[in-house]
């Protein structure tokens, strides 16, 4: 049944792309990508959003057929005209954001687009389940075949879908992004189970960006760069920094935190006392929150997505009504809910969603900059809006935040990741906010794009703005706070001084562990 | 083999589309419509140069055509600027139709009761303002809806035109109400009441085009709304609401404000539609013509070629008025008038295939793929 891949005697690689070109209009998406990846290693495709990563998958998951170029497998070309030609090859797509029905259960998700097992097209779910709980024993991937999804967490929604390529006799596993849901330990146990595959004769490209992850999962590097293949390393004998430089071509500066923070004396801008609030389920998402930020401070809340830390910044920006607490921005009491009260009062917000919350993506960049004052003058003269106001205020500011773009009336759907979230930052910053609520100011973007994004901010709060940044990042937690307060289902489970914190300390409290204290 | 490479065509979303389709595009997709429509007229034995000739001549070029023309454009105006306003800010706003016969109601009911001595500067005004005031009302009932409750607009205000339609005919053929006229061939026949001359909407005579005061009204209406969109705060608010409601949330805005608003105001342009229905050509309410007409509807049709653009919504409420006022002209034994409703419905099917073309682009996969499979 499972083709002979323990056997050491091949040779040839398990997968290998010759001179991949892609084209889109206007864009040359792949351009002469190779690199092979040998049986049983983990091979890791780097490279920074745009590099060409999700279009090469495509390619070698039979989605996208190559304009030129080809694929061979184990030594023998292939051309997929679908994604059944290239499952029917071996080639298995985990994907970054699941695709799995909540209702079902695990063998019936599994079961689901595989070919049927058994005699006149029969579902036989005994003997699905049964080849499940083999397959789990082979690779240490448990999980319940008879359990439902919605039941599961996250890390055992991935065994679900590495399972289900598993179940269709993949040899090659390709894995996007596989650790960006993940809690740290999830992230360990992942390891662990491509070991686990790579020694039984799996292989498997590994896509990701971040260079910590790929230098401790991958047997091998390739480097993609806007669309070529750069280089390919050997992990071991590589460094962050060696990677970096070839992933973006040119040195990339390390952040500093530059001096201290706040003053000891730095008046309290922002003071959170006891605040809960239900989530969009009408669960409690908030329980009893607690935490002031001073001016000049950067405040990091560090968690894994989905502990509470979308509701706390919507209760801040008056978009979610609390159950209880105070809020109190430099002293004044936040009493409303309601989007325009904390506005007026110098709280600014640049939500993690920036083109569907933060801006309106088919207005001009201009229009986007005035978007939390039109209401007033200068910008409004009621009823109307002074358009030659508006256009000056977006030079200067276009000027000053170095937003990149044809000219002020581009519509923001047309710019960058990195031109977005300036665009965003200017028009937040130009209403001299007391304090700015930033959440994941930097997914997505790409290290040039990281770095200037991290220098505004720093900048923010060295003009005397308190700042409560929201990230998922700890790298960059640790390189921008002072201190860090870690959320876990929707509790703050402990708060370190960034000067004492460890990625390993955090990430403990990320996971519901133990508080700081206990682990010192 | 896949199913895309037998069929050997693929849409590939466009990264950027040049600026020249956003008119190219258009003005293409109606001369498809008109080969396509060739294709039709042959099939019905009909000559299709000959056919589109007597459309142009019958439509526009003719002495007196152009002025047949602006009187079926006009209510089309109406109603296009009530689907326009609306559809903007994602209110989709069905019940156009419905708001033209309230708006129809209002209108005539204020020029009975002012009677014959008012001014006609007076009982013209009054009729403009109670005939916006209908429609905004009636439009109101899904904007608070949708508003408080979330319900489909959609559903609502479809439903509401039946209710408009089953109410305006209750006036007249039912009931022994106001509008009905009750003296004379009225005691056989059920008619509504004549309005009084002074308030009978004016027309101007340029040379031998006659313009309908509706019209003109329609026409500064249009400018008035572009003007609105693009250069006040609220149009600002209209601009945001529509394409990005919870950027507009977290603005500050209320969106639900806003709709309530819009739906009002997009009601009070097919009233007014109504009222100039009844002001400058019915000059009676009339529930039977009224919805035989279907204006509401073809409102629909008017802002979807328009784009939304209120500009563009009277050039084209002129055009499909022309075709419209060509299809009466050409009706008769040897020519159905079902033909001319074919022909307009071909040039809204290719349009809307058009907007395919700017947003995606045609790929011959067969190529590609004997390109992959030779290399």
């Amino acid at each position: 049944m499972t083709t002979d891949v323990n056997s050491k005697a091949v040779t040839a690689p398990a997968v290998a792309a010759f001179g991949i070109s892609k084209r889109f209009p206007g864009v040359i998406a792949n351009d002469d990508v190779n690199f092979d990846v040998r049986v049983g290693e983990v091979h890791a495709l780097l490279g920074e959003n745009g590099a060409g990563k999700t279009t090469l998958s495509n390619i070698l998951t039979g989605l996208y057929r190559p304009d030129s170029g080809h694929l061979e497998m184990a030594g023998v070309p292939v051309s997929f005209q679908s994604p059944r030609d290239a499952i029917a090859a071996g080639i298995g797509m985990v994907h970054q954001h699941f695709r799995l029905i909540p209702t079902f259960t695990v063998a019936e998700n599994i079961a689901l687009g595989s070919p049927l097992a058994g005699e006149r097209r029969l579902l036989r779910m005994g003997l699905i389940e049964q080849r499940i709980r083999e397959l789990g024993e082979q690779f240490e991937l448990h999980v319940d075949p008879g359990a439902r999804i919605w039941q599961l967490s996250v890390g055992e929604q991935q065994r679900v879908e590495i399972l289900k390529v598993l179940y269709r006799n993949a040899t090659t596993l390709i894995m996007d992004e596989p650790t960006a849901v993940l809690t740290p330990l999830e992230a360990d146990a992942l390891t662990a189970t491509l070991r686990s595959l790579t020694d039984q004769g799996r292989s498997v490209i590994f896509i990701s960006h971040k260079l910590g992850e790929v230098l401790s999962v991958a047997d091998r590097i390739t480097v993609l760069r806007q669309g070529r293949s750069v280089a390919t390393f050997e992990a071991a004998g590589s460094t962050r920094e060696s990677l970096a430089n070839v992933m973006v071509g040119r040195d990339v500066k390390k952040v500093e935190r530059l001096g201290t923070g706040a003053l000891p004396g730095a008046p309290v801008v922002l003071q959170v006392q006891g605040l809960s609030a239900d989530g969009d389920r009408g669960i409690q998402a908030l329980d009893s929150v607690s935490f002031q930020v001073r001016g000049g401070e950067i405040l990091a809340v560090a968690g894994v997505a989905g502990n509470g830390q979308r509701e706390l910044v919507e209760v801040l920006a008056g978009l979610r009504p609390r159950s209880s607490g105070q809020i109190d921005v430099d002293g004044e009491v936040m009493d409303r809910a309601d989007a325009r009260h904390p506005i007026r009062m110098g709280v600014a917000y640049v939500p993690q969603d920036r083109l569907g919350t933060g801006l309106a993506p088919d207005l001009s960049i201009a229009e986007n900059l005035v978007l939390k004052r039109y209401r007033r003058p200068p910008i409004a003269r009621p009823p109307f809006l002074r358009t030659s106001v508006i256009d000056a205020e977006a030079e200067d500011l276009m000027t000053q935040f170095d937003v990149r773009a044809p000219s002020s009336q581009t519509p923001t759907r047309r710019l960058s990741g990195g031109n977005v979230q300036k665009v965003l930052l200017a028009r937040e910053m130009s209403g001299n906010p007391k304090v700015l609520v930033v959440s994941t100011p930097t997914q997505g973007l790409d290290i040039g794009a990281v770095a200037t994004v991290h220098q505004l901010l720093l900048d923010a709060a060295a003009s005397g703005v308190g700042i409560l940044l929201v990230s998922e990042d700890l790298d960059e937690v640790l390189a921008l706070a002072d201190r860090v307060i870690v959320m876990y289902e929707g509790a703050i489970t402990g708060t370190v001084d960034a000067a004492d914190a460890t990625v390993a300390s955090i990430g403990m409290l990320m996971g519901g562990g133990a508080s700081a204290e206990e682990i010192a | 083999m896949s199913i895309t490479t037998r069929i050997g065509i693929r849409l590939e979303p466009r990264v950027d589309n040049p600026r020249w389709m956003t008119w190219a595009v258009p003005i293409g997709s109606f001369f498809a419509a008109l080969l396509v429509g060739a294709v039709v007229l042959v099939i019905t034995s009909q000559n299709p140069i000959s056919v589109y000739q007597r459309i142009l001549e019958r439509g526009f070029l003719d002495s007196g055509s152009l002025s047949g023309t602006f009187i079926s454009a006009t209510p089309l105006l109406f109603t296009g600027l009530c689907a326009a306003v609306a559809f903007r800010v994602g209110f989709f706003n069905i019940g156009g139709e419905g708001q033209f016969y309230v708006g129809a109601v209002f209108a005539s009911g204020i020029a009975l009761a002012l009677g014959a001595d008012a001014q006609s500067w007076i009982a013209v005004g009054a009729m403009v303002v109670a005939g916006s005031i209908g429609g905004a009302l009636w439009a109101f009932i899904p904007g608070i809806l949708r508003a408080r409750f979330r319900t489909n607009e959609i559903i609502t205000s479809l439903m509401l035109n039946y209710v408009a339609g089953i109410g305006a005919t209750y006036l007249i053929f039912e009931s022994d109400s106001f509008w009905r006229e009750l003296s004379g061939s009225g005691a056989v026949f059920p008619k509504g009441k004549i309005i009084p001359l002074t308030a009978q909407w004016p027309s101007y005579e340029i040379g031998t085009l006659v313009v309908p005061f509706g019209l003109l009204l329609g026409a500064v209406v249009a400018i008035w709304l572009h003007v609105l969109q693009r250069r006040t705060r609220f149009g600002y608010e209209m601009r945001v609401v529509g394409g990005a409601p919870s950027t507009a949330r977290y603005a500050g805005m209320r969106p639900s404000r806003v709709i309530v608003v819009v739906a009002m105001l997009s009601g009070a342009f097919a009233g007014l539609g109504g009222a100039a229905d009844v002001g400058n050509f019915r000059h009676v309410l009339d529930p039977k013509g009224l919805q035989q007409s279907g204006f509401g509807y073809a409102g629909i049709v008017v802002a979807a070629l328009a784009r939304l653009n209120p500009l563009a919504v009277v050039f084209v409420a002129i055009i499909l008025g022309g075709i419209t006022n060509a299809g009466y002209a050409l009706q008769g034994p040897d020519f159905p008038a079902g033909l001319v409703g074919t022909l307009q419905g071909l040039i809204l099917f290719c349009t809307l295939g058009g907007e395919v073309l700017v947003r995606y682009r045609i790929v011959n996969t067969r190529r590609t793929n004997r390109a992959a499979v030779a290399a």
